[in-house]
C-alpha cells in the first residue's frame, strides 16, 4: 500500500503534536538516546493515518471515533498514596504467589510490586527501567515493524509508550510460578490516556506463565492503549492469559504480536469482560516448523459494550498447528467482533489451522459480526472455521429438562459451560479457578440469564467450512 | 392387584397440522414389559417424545394418564421427577457440561420432588460408582462432558447407566439396541433387566426381534400408522420377524 500524504490529516490534533514535542525536548531525558527516533517513527506513521474509521478494513465492523473524538492528554503521574497493596491484593488474582509487576495509569509502581527471586537468572522487571542496560534486546523490537506501522493504535503507542513489563526468560529456565502483570487505571486517569509497553522473551526451551489482568479502580472514561510482544524461541512453552476487567466506560485497545521459534508451543488466552470498546488485535507469526498454538478467547458482555478480537495468524513453515477457539455471551445491546484471519505460505505444508467463533446471544438486540478469511497457498494443509450465532440449543436444553433439571437451571447449565469450554484451557489451575468464579459470577448477575432467550439469530454467522 | 401406570386411550396427536398418531390405545401396568414394533415412520418415536414432554406436538384427542393423572399437564421435568424416563434414540452431546455435575443435579432434583434428601458428593460417587458397574463404563466417564464425542454405543449405554442412576418408574426405551454391538447389547440388556421390579415398567421400542431375547417383554404392539394395530405375547415379535410387518397391516385395513 502506498500512501501520498498531502494534507495533514485532521485527526492529529494539535494538542497531540504539541505533547509529543514537548516530551521529546525534554531534557535532560531519562531514555537512552535511541528511543526518541523509534518514537519518532511510530509517531509519523501516525500522523500519516490518524485514527482509523470503519472505512479501514481492518475496523470495518468497530468504530473507535469516540476514542478520536477524545482530546488527547497522556495519562499524569498518579499519586502515591493513589493505590495501596491491600488493595491489589484484594484484586483479580492478588493471591497469586510469584512475581508480580504493577502500573498504575501506566506508570510502574516499585512499591507494589514484587521483585522475582533475585538469584534467579530471569529477569522481570519493568520496560523504561532496562532501555540502558538491555538495549541489544530491546531496541530490535521496538523498532515499529510492519504489524506495528500497519496498526494506528500500535503507532500512537510506539511514540508515547510511558513503561511496561519487560520479561527475559533464560534457555532452559523454568519458572514454577506465574508472573502477573496488573495494570490499573484509577480515578486519574480520566479523559487520558495510558500506553504501555510489554516486552516477553522466551529463550529457548524455557517454559512460563504470564497473567496480565487490566483493571480499574473507579468507572471513568479513558483510553488503554497496549501492546506487547511475545518472543517464543524454539522449544519454549508459554502460557498468556490477558484478562480484561476495565471500567463499563474505558476504551481498551490492545496489540499482541507474537514470534514463535521451531516446535515452540503458545497459549494465549484472551478474556474480554470490561471497557466500553474492547479491541485486541493479535498477531502470530509462525516462524519455524512443528509448533504449536491457541488462541482461546472469551467475551461477556452487556449494556452498550463492544468486544473486538481481530486475529491475524500467518503460517510461514510446515507441519505447525494453530488453533483458535472464541466464544463469546451476549446480553443487552452489546456487541461481539470477531474477524479471523489465517495466512498459509507456500511453504507451510501439513499446516493444521482451525477456528471456531461461537455467539450466545441473551437479547434480541445483541448482535455479532464474524468473520473468517482464509488465505491458503499451500496444498497439503487441513483448514477448517466454523461460526453460529444464536440461541442455545433447544434440543439440548429438552435432554436436560427430560432428566429432571429444571428449564431454568438448564438454560443457566447450557450457558456456563459455553463460557467453560473456553476458561478450561487454561493450564494454570489457580488462575483457571478464579477466571471461572468472576466469569460465572458475572453471568449470574445478568437478568436475561434465566429469561427467554433471544428467538431470531442476528449478526451474520458463517456456516460451518 | 396391579396397578396402572400408563393408560393412554384414543390419542391423536401430530406436528405442525399433520397427523401423526392417529387414535393409540396402550395400557402398561406395573411389572410389565412393553415391546413397540413397527415400520419406519409409524409414529414410534413421536409417541416417545410425547410422553417425555417435546416441545412442538399438538395432542388433538385422547388422553394420557400416568399414575392417575394427566401426564400432558406435566413439564418434561416434572414427569422426569415423576417417575418418566426416556431413553434417546439419538442422544444430545452437551460439551461443557460434566457428566458428574449433570447427573448429581438431576438426581437430586428428582430426590427433592420426592421428599427426599439431596445426596452430598460423596453419596453420590458411591451410587454412581456402583451403577458403572452394572453397565461395564470407564472410570473417566463421569469426568467426561455428557455424550460429547462418544461413540455411538457409548452414548446408548450412557442412556441405560442414567436410568439406572434415576430409576425411574417407566422407562421408555428408543432403538436403545440401534448402534450395539453384541457384547454391548448383553450388557445393557442385562442393565435394563436388573432395573425391572414389580413396581416400575419398561417400553421398549425396538425393530429387532434379537433385543427382546435380552429383555423378554409380557406384550409386544405393532404400531402402524399411528395406532396400534396388533397385541400379542412374545411370540408376536418372532412372528413379525419372519413375515414382516405386511400381513399385519393388510389385514388392518380389512377389518378398518
Ligand atoms: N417434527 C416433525 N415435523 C414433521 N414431521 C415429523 C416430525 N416428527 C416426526 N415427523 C414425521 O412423523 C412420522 C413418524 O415419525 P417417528 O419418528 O415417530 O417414526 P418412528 O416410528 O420412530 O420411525 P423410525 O423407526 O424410523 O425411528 C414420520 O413420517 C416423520 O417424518
Ligand atoms: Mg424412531
Amino acid at each position: 500500500m502506498t500512501s501520498i500524504q498531502s494534507k495533514p490529516t485532521p485527526a492529529v490534533a494539535d494538542p497531540m503534536v504539541r505533547e509529543f514535542e514537548r516530551r521529546a525536548g525534554q531534557t535532560p531525558t531519562t531514555e537512552p538516546s535511541w528511543v526518541l527516533p523509534l518514537r519518532r517513527a511510530g509517531f509519523n506513521r501516525f500522523s500519516e493515518t490518524g485514527y482509523p474509521t470503519i472505512r479501514d478494513e481492518d475496523w470495518r465492523f468497530t468504530n473507535i471515533a469516540p476514542v478520536a473524538k477524545l482530546p488527547f492528554q497522556t495519562a499524569s503521574l498518579p499519586g502515591a498514596e493513589s493505590v495501596t497493596a491491600e488493595q491489589i491484593d484484594t484484586a483479580t488474582f492478588g493471591t497469586l504467589p510469584g512475581p508480580r509487576l504493577v502500573f498504575v495509569n501506566g506508570y510502574f509502581s516499585a512499591a507494589l510490586s514484587r521483585p522475582s527471586d533475585p538469584t534467579a537468572k530471569s529477569t522481570i522487571g519493568n520496560l523504561a527501567a532496562h532501555l540502558e542496560g538491555n538495549a541489544s534486546v530491546i531496541q530490535p523490537l521496538l523498532t515499529p515493524s510492519q504489524h506495528i506501522l500497519d496498526d494506528p493504535f500500535a503507532c500512537l503507542n510506539t511514540a508515547f509508550f510511558q513503561d511496561g513489563a519487560f520479561i527475559h526468560v533464560p534457555a532452559g529456565a523454568e519458572l514454577k510460578d506465574p508472573i502477573h502483570l496488573v495494570f490499573i487505571a484509577t480515578n486519574e486517569a480520566k479523559g487520558a490516556s495510558i500506553h504501555t509497553r510489554n516486552l516477553i522473551i522466551a529463550e529457548a526451551g524455557s517454559r512460563f506463565t504470564v497473567i496480565e489482568s487490566c483493571i480499574s479502580f473507579g468507572a471513568q472514561a479513558y483510553v488503554a492503549n497496549s501492546c506487547s510482544n511475545f518472543v517464543v524461541r524454539e522449544g519454549a512453552s508459554l502460557e498468556h492469559v490477558k484478562f480484561q476487567d476495565e471500567s463499563p466506560d474505558a476504551f481498551h485497545l490492545a496489540n499482541l504480536h507474537s514470534d514463535l521459534g521451531a516446535a515452540s508451543q503458545y497459549t494465549s488466552h484472551s478474556f474480554a469482560l470490561g471497557g466500553l470498546i474492547s479491541r485486541n488485535t493479535i498477531r502470530s507469526k509462525l516462524n519455524g516448523p512443528g509448533l504449536e498454538c491457541i488462541f482461546n478467547g472469551l467475551y461477556v458482555t452487556r449494556r452498550n459494550q463492544v468486544a473486538d478480537h481481530h486475529m491475524v495468524i500467518n503460517h510461514n513453515e510446515p507441519n505447525c498447528a494453530s488453533h483458535e477457539y472464541f466464544n463469546g455471551i451476549l446480553d443487552d445491546e452489546s456487541k461481539g467482533v470477531f474477524h479471523g484471519r489465517i495466512l498459509v505460505q507456500p511453504e507451510a505444508q501439513k499446516t493444521d489451522a482451525k477456528q471456531t467463533n461461537k455467539n450466545i446471544l441473551l437479547s434480541n438486540s445483541a448482535t455479532v459480526d464474524s468473520k473468517p478469511q482464509l488465505e491458503i497457498y499451500a496444498d497439503d494443509v487441513k483448514c477448517t472455521h466454523g461460526a453460529t450465532v444464536g440461541q442455545l440449543n433447544e434440543e439440548s436444553i429438552f435432554y436436560l429438562r427430560s432428566r429432571g433439571i429444571g428449564k431454568e437451571t438448564a438454560r443457566r447449565m447450557l450457558i456456563h459451560s459455553f463460557a467453560g469450554e473456553i476458561t478450561e484451557r487454561v493450564q494454570c489451575t489457580p488462575v483457571r479457578e478464579e477466571i471461572d468464579r468472576i466469569v460465572w459470577n458475572r453471568l449470574e448477575e445478568s437478568p436475561s440469564l434465566s429469561e427467554k432467550l433471544a428467538t431470531a439469530s442476528n449478526g451474520t454467522p458463517t456456516p460451518e467450512a | 392387584m396391579k396397578q396402572p401406570i400408563l393408560e393412554i386411550t384414543n390419542l391423536r396427536a401430530g406436528v405442525e397440522g399433520k397427523e401423526i398418531l392417529k387414535g393409540l390405545n396402550l395400557r402398561i401396568s406395573e411389572g410389565e414389559v412393553h415391546a413397540v414394533m413397527g415400520p419406519n415412520g409409524s409414529g414410534k418415536s413421536t409417541l416417545a417424545s410425547i410422553l417425555a414432554g417435546r416441545d412442538g406436538y399438538t395432542i388433538t384427542d385422547g388422553q394420557i394418564v400416568y399414575g392417575g393423572v394427566d401426564l400432558v399437564e406435566m413439564s418434561p421435568e416434572v414427569r422426569a421427577r415423576e417417575g418418566v424416563f426416556l431413553a434417546f434414540q439419538y442422544p444430545v452431546e452437551i460439551p461443557g457440561v460434566n457428566t458428574t455435575y449433570f447427573l448429581k443435579a438431576a438426581l437430586n432434583e428428582v430426590r427433592k420432588h420426592n421428599g427426599l434428601s439431596e445426596l452430598d458428593a460423596m453419596e453420590f460417587l458411591t451410587l454412581v460408582k456402583e451403577k458403572m458397574k452394572i453397565l461395564h463404563l470407564p472410570e473417566d466417564f463421569l469426568k467426561r462432558p455428557v455424550n460429547a464425542g462418544f461413540s455411538g454405543g457409548e452414548k446408548k449405554r450412557n442412556e441405560i447407566f442414567q436410568m439406572a442412576v434415576l430409576d425411574p418408574k417407566l422407562a421408555i426405551l428408543d432403538e436403545t439396541d440401534s448402534g450395539l454391538d453384541i457384547d454391548a447389547l448383553k450388557v445393557v440388556s442385562a442393565g435394563v433387566n436388573k432395573l425391572k421390579r414389580a413396581d416400575n415398567a419398561q417400553l421398549v421400542i425396538t425393530h429387532y426381534q434379537r433385543l427382546l431375547d435380552y429383555i423378554v417383554p409380557d406384550f409386544v404392539h405393532v404400531l402402524s400408522n399411528g395406532r396400534i394395530v396388533r397385541s400379542g405375547g412374545k411370540e408376536l415379535a418372532l412372528e413379525l420377524e419372519e413375515r414382516g410387518y405386511d400381513w399385519i397391516v393388510k389385514e388392518d385395513l380389512q377389518t378398518a
